[in-house]
């Protein structure tokens, strides 16, 4: 019996791996076509993004790539996790990065007092951003959806509107940036100096922490099983005694709070101000890494870096004369491909358990009659 | 039967109909071969008129004018429906709600009908009035497939049935050479179960006291409409009350209340001596309510979660499940295999899903899980609803034992012979109010059925004529 019920499970390892796997292979066909419709050699193409995406200095931009866009996945996972689709993560990190960014000028104590003061404020910021959407889905039952939508937009216009010269932004010499005041070079994060390669982010080791915290919490605690409990049915959390509505608004609250550490690695180890320049759009990545990664830690962290690979590499291609686009195309065949490949396989690995289920208990059933005859 | 109505496609073997073999990719596949589903929780829109509901999708059949109205009156007529095609469906009561599903089935050209549980919601008089119908089906000329658990229906209604045990049929029998006993036999594999309680365990110590307990809603319309009416009741240790009535009669809002899933508008519910009225769930939980919830697909458990992970569900906060805030995997997965040892759960391992067990399997889990947190409480709504019978003998034995061992159980059911067997007090329930009381050692179904349709109220006393 043990030996049935493990092979169930590596079953299930075998399927959990197998979507994302063919949404890739499906992805890497669907790119083959458009190259050779463009007229080029997609062979040359692959091979490029192969040799030099493993560079070395490529292995440092993407693992920094992929520090931001797995907090970003995390981020997002949390609300999927609670059937909440948190579209909002955009928001909430800029304006907690711009929030973060002005604290950060302003702050005159040491580093060690100072960063992480920085890094509260972000993830303070965030949560309460992402807390408007869930108060008024829990008061009001306004779709998350649809109010995470309107709050990035006026998430864009508070930033605009305080980011002028005058107000919180300053003029940069050349009068081309806006920006807040720049941080003192005394609330840098740290980071591992990697020679010629280039600086690796000091900020990969809070990520991480964040990866085994979320995986900590989700898995191994009680409130982490009324949360998977909600977003699985919430009508038996309500009978098993979880309240739906508390629920709610604090997972919106805890996304928000790891959104709000999105801007932090661009911020304390790279740019260490809030311009008009800085990375937006990363919580709309986050989305689709964590589509990719299925929700699950490790999952999401093969997902960022190969969002950090495919951006490195395809930035190559674009010097050797194709088209920039491709990038787009990937990502996009990717994500569509990996919505449908898990449908399938998770109704295919649902159906199959329950033959597997029923021809064991029919076997069961019959193995003492066949004893009786032989007897 | 999801098979032959199309809305799965099986492994192997075929489907012949008219002599002819043929293969459902869907519904309509079906439907256009005749067949035709009339399932056990009714597909209407209550919103619309009868003619409205039965035309809905068939539109092209008719047209949904005078035409239509007047196929549908030749249909009812025909076979003595009795449908008014005027009425709006929310008027309708659950017997006149099924004959207008038969009539939609037969609109659309069925000439065989499945039936699956069509007895379940109804009263004992309803019932006869529904077979009345189905032979009238019957004489016309149409194959009707009867799907139940009552032996007694089939006994009565069928000319030839068919038992099917875990997936294979087991036998194939002529109703009129074969005893009610004989037949569930064939079902069980073994000796037939009833649900008879033995020597009475009831103490005077009260367990649960419900006062004046009164829930109003206000529907879309403005309306409002009073769902549980000043209902009370005590329930002592050692004491099974249970609660009869026609589904949709307050049951399973009264059941939520007592859970704290709604909260009444006035009302004191006492647990053990302690007001818990105003309690949110998990506290009535932990303070010993066990549930067995009427929709265990709904309320008791995570489908497409593994079985250990389904056996902490609404006991997180309890052992073995955790220590302080921290689950405790290594011990829930240890007290979920003896669960399945011990109720009996047929499984593999408890590492599958839940949706992968069948119904009984399922349910004796739930039964299982509730019974391992010594509850104070029982609440059992339909606990053998759709659950073959030899699950239903063992989940029987399990109340029984509780009961033995004084716990107090609130037992809500459409069986009556169930609730007859099990109880120790009967209440009747209608319109949300409990309208009638009876003692289970001599009351009839029949007897009650009358009272669960507002015919009898107050305490029903079994009298010799009504006995059949």
């Amino acid at each position: 019996m043990n030996k049935l019920t493990s092979r169930i499970d590596k079953e299930r390892l075998l399927l959990g791996i197998a979507a994302p796997l063919l949404a890739v292979v499906a992805a890497l066909l669907v790119t083959t076509l458009v190259i050779l419709a463009t007229g080029k050699n997609p062979g040359d193409a692959f091979s490029d993004m192969v040799t030099y995406g493993f560079a070395s200095d490529s292995q440092v931009y993407i693992l920094n790539k992929a520090t931001t866009y797995y907090l970003a996945g995390v981020a997002v996972a949390i609300g999927f996790r609670m059937n909440l689709f948190n579209i909002g993560v955009d928001g909430q990190y800029r304006l907690a990065a711009f929030i973060a960014a002005v604290l950060g000028g302003a702050l005159t104590v040491p580093g060690w007092i100072a960063i992480p003061l920085i890094i509260l404020c972000a993830m303070a910021t965030g949560a309460l951003w992402a807390s408007i959407a869930g108060i008024l889905k829990v008061t009001r039952g306004v779709s998350e959806v649809i109010s995470t939508i309107m709050l990035n937009s006026i998430a864009t216009a508070i930033i605009a509107y305080l980011l002028q010269p005058g107000k919180l932004g300053q003029l940069d010499q050349a009068g081309t940036l806006v920006s807040t005041k720049p941080l003192p070079s005394s609330l840098y994060f740290f980071s591992f100096d990697t020679g010629a390669a280039g600086e690796l982010w000091g900020f990969i080791v809070v990520a991480v922490i964040v990866g085994i915290a979320y995986w900590f919490v989700l898995g191994r605690t009680r409130f982490g099983f009324d949360l998977r409990t909600v977003g699985q049915s919430e009508s038996a959390a309500a009978a098993s005694g979880v309240s739906v509505k508390k629920m709610v608004a604090t997972s919106m609250v805890i996304s928000g709070a790891v959104a709000g550490l999105i801007g932090m690695p661009t911020l304390l180890n790279d740019s260490h101000q809030f311009s008009n320049d800085f990375p937006a759009g990363i919580g709309f990545t986050g989305i689709a890494i964590a589509l990719l990664g299925r929700n699950h830690p490790i999952g999401i962290a093969l997902g960022a870096l190969l969002w950090g690979f495919l951006e490195r590499t395809t930035n190559h291609l674009e010097f050797q004369g194709y088209d920039k686009e491709i990038l787009g195309v990937i990502q996009g065949v990717i994500v569509l491909c990996v919505v449908i490949a898990y449908e399938v396989v998770r109704r295919y690995g649902l159906k199959r358990q329950q033959q597997r289920v029923g021809a064991e208990l029919a076997a069961q059933a019959a193995a003492p009659t066949k004893k009786q005859e032989v007897a | 039967m999801k098979i032959l109505y199309g809305m799965q496609q099986p492994d192997e073997g075929t489907i012949t109909v008219s002599g002819e073999q043929v293969v459902f990719a869907n519904p309509g596949d079906a439907i256009a071969r005749g067949i035709g589903m009339v399932h056990q929780h009714f597909m209407l829109a209550d919103n619309l008129t009868v003619l409205e509901n039965v035309v809905l999708g068939a539109e092209k059949l008719h047209g949904i004018g005078g035409k239509a109205r007047t196929r549908i009156k030749e249909i009812s007529d025909a076979y003595g429906l009795g449908v008014r095609p005027d009425a709006l469906v929310e008027e309708l009561g659950v017997a006149d709600r099924q004959r207008v599903e038969i009539l939609k089935v037969l609109y659309r050209g069925a000439k065989t009908l499945i039936l699956d549980e069509p007895t379940a919601v109804l009263v004992p008089q309803e019932v006869d009035a529904l077979f009345d119908n189905l032979r009238e089906l019957k004489a016309e000329g149409l194959t009707v497939i009867f799907i139940s658990h009552k032996l007694g229906e089939v006994l009565s209604v069928a000319d030839e049935i068919t038992v099917i045990r875990r997936g294979t049929t087991v036998g194939t029998v002529d109703p009129r050479g074969t005893t009610p006993k004989q037949l569930a036999e064939l079902m069980v594999g073994s000796e037939l179960p009833t649900p008879e309680t033995q020597e009475s365990t009831v103490t005077d110590v009260p367990m649960l006291e419900v006062d004046g307990l009164h829930l109003a809603q206000t529907d879309l319309d403005g309306v409002e409409r009073i769902i549980l009416d000043e209902i009370s009741f005590t329930i002592h240790k050692g004491e099974v009350l249970g609660i009869a009535g026609v589904e949709g009669n307050g049951q399973s809002e009264l059941v939520e209340a007592i859970m704290g899933m709604r909260h009444p508008d006035a009302g004191v519910v006492t647990l053990d001596g302690t007001d818990i009225s105003h309690a949110p769930t998990r506290d009535r939980r932990e303070s010993g309510i066990g549930y067995i919830p009427e929709d265990r697909h709904r309320h008791g458990l995570l489908l497409e979660a593994p079985l250990w992970e389904n056996r902490i569900l609404g006991h997180v906060t309890e052992k073995p499940n955790s220590r302080g805030g921290l689950l405790d995997p290594k011990a829930a997965r240890a007290d979920t295999q003896r669960i399945v040892e011990a109720y009996d759960v047929r499984t593999p391992g408890i590492d599958v899903t839940a949706a992968s067990l069948s119904g009984g399997n399922q349910q004796k889990l739930i039964v299982g899980r509730e019974m391992s947190h010594q509850p104070k409480l029982l609440i059992a709504a339909h606990p053998t609803r759709g659950v073959d019978v030899g699950a239903q003998a063992a989940i029987w034995d399990y109340i029984r034992e509780a009961r033995r061992e004084g716990l107090a159980v609130l037992l809500i059911s459409a069986d009556l012979d169930e609730l007859i067997g099990l109880s120790d007090t009967l209440r009747v329930m209608y319109r949300g109010r409990l309208v009638a009381d009876a003692d289970p050692a001599t009351i009839t179904p029949e007897e009650l059925g009358s009272a669960m349709t507002g015919a009898a109220t107050g305490h029903l006393e079994h009298t010799e004529d009504d006995a059949r």
